[in-house]
């Protein structure tokens, strides 16, 4: 239980800082490199969420690849579209 | 050695386990499917109109976007701990659960907050294509928390007043699970709508 908690909760403290930069980045502007910054901290966090919370790593692996194959395309398709 | 070899895969897929029941994935794999198309018809629509589409982001509250992230974050956060627990047939298992429930409500608050705001500032979903895409998305996944709201609460059912579960885990696994994406779907709903 310590194990499984100390790794939740480090897990949620790394969201909650990588939600924070993603926030500040913001007011660097509204540049091209900023923007596809601000995606792929939202799809990290994603598959954190996923991998961690979800339990996704522990999960037959057509389920993990289908979930991160998942993340990998729509934050690339977003950031071309957004760039 | 070579039988080493052969039973490695087989032993890494008996430790293998999906979380919840098997049809909480397929509505997930639906879930996240439809998600990919309003995201990406979304970010379409934004190169289409990019001016009116940035100046109606800037009218967007982002204080309250990133609250309400870092309220759904914080109440997965709980779920992960609820489920954790109920595996070893902690207490804590109810009370985090309970947690994860006050913070999802506390999202749903916000939200109407913001809606209220938005309307008294005169935008609805009437006023460009930027608001009908913000109204229906976040309109989408809000009505996903009141789904998940319930189904944690209905969870909570599941345990005695001392904490303890009656039935099997993978209950809270699964209704954990389905909290867990609509967290997800609101990191990059927030990115979408609110930052980029």
């Amino acid at each position: 239980m310590p194990i499984i908690s100390n790794r939740i909760n480090i897990v949620w403290l790394l969201l909650i800082a990588a939600t924070l930069l993603s926030f500040e980045s913001g007011f660097l502007g509204n540049g091209h490199i900023v923007r596809a910054l601000i995606l792929i901290l939202a799809f990290v966090k994603v598959l954190f969420v996923g991998r961690e919370f979800m339990e996704l790593r522990d999960a037959p692996l057509p389920l993990l690849w289908g979930f991160q194959i998942w993340a990998i395309l729509v934050c690339g398709a977003l950031i071309i579209l957004c760039w | 050695m070579t039988k080493t070899n052969e039973s490695a895969p087989a032993k890494q897929a008996e430790t293998r386990h999906i979380p919840g029941e098997e049809g909480v994935w397929v509505f997930i794999g639906g879930d996240l499917i439809i998600f990919a198309v309003f995201f990406i018809t979304y970010a379409v629509a934004r190169t289409q109109e990019p001016a009116l589409f940035a100046s109606s982001q800037a009218e967007l509250n982002r204080g309250l976007g990133l609250a309400n992230t870092l309220i759904l974050l914080t109440s997965s956060w709980f779920v992960a701990r609820a489920v954790a627990a109920a595996r070893i047939g902690a207490p804590a298992a109810r009370r985090n659960l309970c947690f994860a429930v006050a913070l999802g409500v506390a999202f749903a608050v916000l939200k109407a907050v913001e809606y209220s705001e938005k309307i008294a500032a005169g935008f609805t979903l009437n006023s460009n294509n930027f608001f009908i895409y913000y109204y229906m998305f976040t309109g989408i996944h809000l009505l996903h928390v009141i789904v998940g709201l319930g189904v944690l609460l209905w969870t909570i059912t599941r345990f005695d007043k001392g904490g303890k579960l009656r039935g099997n885990v993978s209950a809270v696994e699964g209704s954990g699970v389905f909290w867990h994406l609509v967290d997800l779907l609101w990191i990059i709903l927030f990115a979408l709508l609110y930052l980029v």
